[in-house]
């Protein structure tokens, strides 16, 4: 069973969201999404600055098998994106929580409401 | 290749308990539940056949026994490769041709003295099986054989642990063949296999295929390896995977399998011609082709695809990648791919479109990791 961190929030698409206290979020991809891709060969992550929509595929992990996008869970501004998961893309397998992609700063308007918590999200991973 | 061609219900091999119970991620492959790969990930599974010997089960693959003195005579009216003079007791790799000089599939070919002893590819095999039926039928006895597994054991430790359980295997040397008792059943065994690697392929008895399985899985140097280790196996090896490499699309000229043309059935050979296409492709043996099949290096750390275009300096699309992915042994990305064949030379610095973008990538000789059969 996937290890579904009670303190995060999630997307129906696997991405995993910590909301820092200064208000930007934190994104990684879940533990049931790196065990369903296998091993992580290669990450690509937006740069800082880059403007994206909520539901914008803005990076790609890639499996051994397969390339995969990355969603934005809300609308906003990167601040940063993990060089140190670029270097090391196994990283995300050992430890998907702690190998956080990329950071964002929502807009104002963005809606984090409609993110799930553990629970829904379990639902998504149960379902699947 | 994956594609399943029907909404029949997947088939299951003779092994699928055993993955199930052993942690396999199952996947439909050709028709097939198939273990795409253990617990252990892709990349482990790849390096532990490197280093010591995975077990494979490719029991979906065709195994057809085309029976009577005239087998040969008749499999030569399909394959351009030379089947008459194939030595009792060796395999040959050889390709059903069509009427116009493309692959319909690629297939292994044993001579078992009686008979000869046929490997076809899962996606392939029904239509191999009535390829074979309507025009060999009338020569030779065409029998598939529906009982048996495929197991393949595949490392640089796959000779000691085989010659434990058979010590006659020890001399066997690469694309000899065998019956040989096994778990008390007489296996049809083969020195080759689809990694690069020295190994085996087993044809067991179905009945009998979990408990090879269970005694080679005994052997502390093996460990199950499923399909996705066997597709990067493959790829750093430099071999075709039939529906994506090879199709009726490509000449095995294109395909850069001359070598597998045998002498005797080209141009000036005993003889010439006499199977499907036989013109066209004497014709680009003769006259070269205006594309062929390449080993392709990235430049970069991103893995380049199936479907990628190939473009030079200028932008313009030279080719397109057939096969790619991520080189566990190079810790690099790999392809092969298409391409003009002025720019088939090796060294030649092209680009593929990834996401929109060029990744520079260069001709690179194959097999990427040093074949490993062993020659005796």
């Amino acid at each position: 069973m996937s290890n579904i961190p009670a303190n995060l929030k999630y997307t129906e698409s696997h991405e995993w969201i910590r909301v820092e206290a200064d208000g930007t979020l934190t994104v990684g991809v879940t533990d049931h999404a790196q065990e369903a891709l296998g091993d992580v060969v290669y990450l690509e992550l937006p740069e800082a600055g880059r403007t994206l929509a909520a539901g914008e595929a803005c990076a790609v992990i890639e499996s051994v098998k397969a390339a995969s996008d990355i969603y934005a869970p809300v609308a906003g501004e990167v601040v940063e994106s993990n060089q140190a998961a670029v270097d090391a893309p196994e990283s995300v397998n050992a430890d998907a929580y702690a190998a956080w992609l990329f950071k964002i700063r929502p807009d104002a308007a963005a809606d984090l409401g409609k993110l799930l918590d553990a629970a829904g999200y379990e639902a998504v991973v149960a379902n699947a | 290749m994956s594609d399943n061609h029907s909404d029949a219900p997947l088939l299951r091999t003779p092994l699928y308990d055993l993955h199930v119970s052993l942690g396999a991620k199952m996947v439909p492959f050709a028709g097939y539940e198939m273990p795409v790969q253990y617990p252990t990930g892709i990349i482990k599974e790849h390096t532990h056949t490197r280093t010591q010997a995975g077990l494979f089960d490719v029991s979906h693959m065709g195994q057809v026994f085309l029976v009577g003195p005239e087998a040969a005579a008749a499999l030569e009216t399909l394959v351009p490769v030379d089947i008459i003079d194939l030595p009792q007791g060796m395999q040959r790799y050889a390709l059903f041709t069509n009427d116009t000089g493309g692959v319909m599939d690629d297939l292994m070919v044993a001579n078992f003295g009686d008979r000869l002893f046929v490997v076809v590819n899962a996606a392939c095999k029904a239509q191999d099986i009535a390829h074979m039926q309507k025009h060999l039928s009338g020569r030779c006895k065409v029998e598939v054989l529906e009982d048996r597994a495929l197991l393949a054991l595949q490392g640089p430790a796959a000779g000691a642990v085989m010659a434990r359980l058979a010590p006659e295997t020890a001399k066997m040397v690469f694309m000899n063949t065998a019956t040989v008792n096994l778990v008390g059943v007489p296996c049809y065994i083969s020195r080759s296999g689809y990694t690069g690697e020295d190994g085996f392929e087993i044809s067991v008895p179905a009945d009998k295929a979990e408990a090879l399985a269970r005694e080679l899985l005994s052997h502390p140097e093996v460990a199950p390896i499923g399909l996705g280790a066997r597709d990067s196996l493959r790829l750093e090896a430099g071999l075709c995977l039939y529906g994506h490499d090879l199709d009726v699309n490509t000449s095995p000229v294109e395909s850069s399998l001359l070598w597998a043309l045998s002498k005797p059935r080209r141009a000036d050979g005993a003889r010439a011609g006499g199977y499907p296409g036989a013109d066209v492709i004497l014709g680009h043996i003769a006259n070269g082709v205006s594309r062929k099949r390449v080993g392709l290096r990235p430049n970069a750390r991103v893995p380049v695809r199936e479907g990628a275009e190939i473009v030079d300096a200028d932008g313009r699309k030279v080719g397109v990648v057939t096969s790619g992915g991520f080189g566990p042994t190079l810790e690099a990305p790999v392809a092969m791919g298409y391409v003009e064949t002025a720019l088939a030379k090796v060294g030649t610095q092209l680009s593929a479109m990834v996401r929109g973008k060029p990744v520079p990538v260069e001709v690179a000789s194959t097999p990427f990791v040093p074949q490993r059969y062993y020659r005796g």
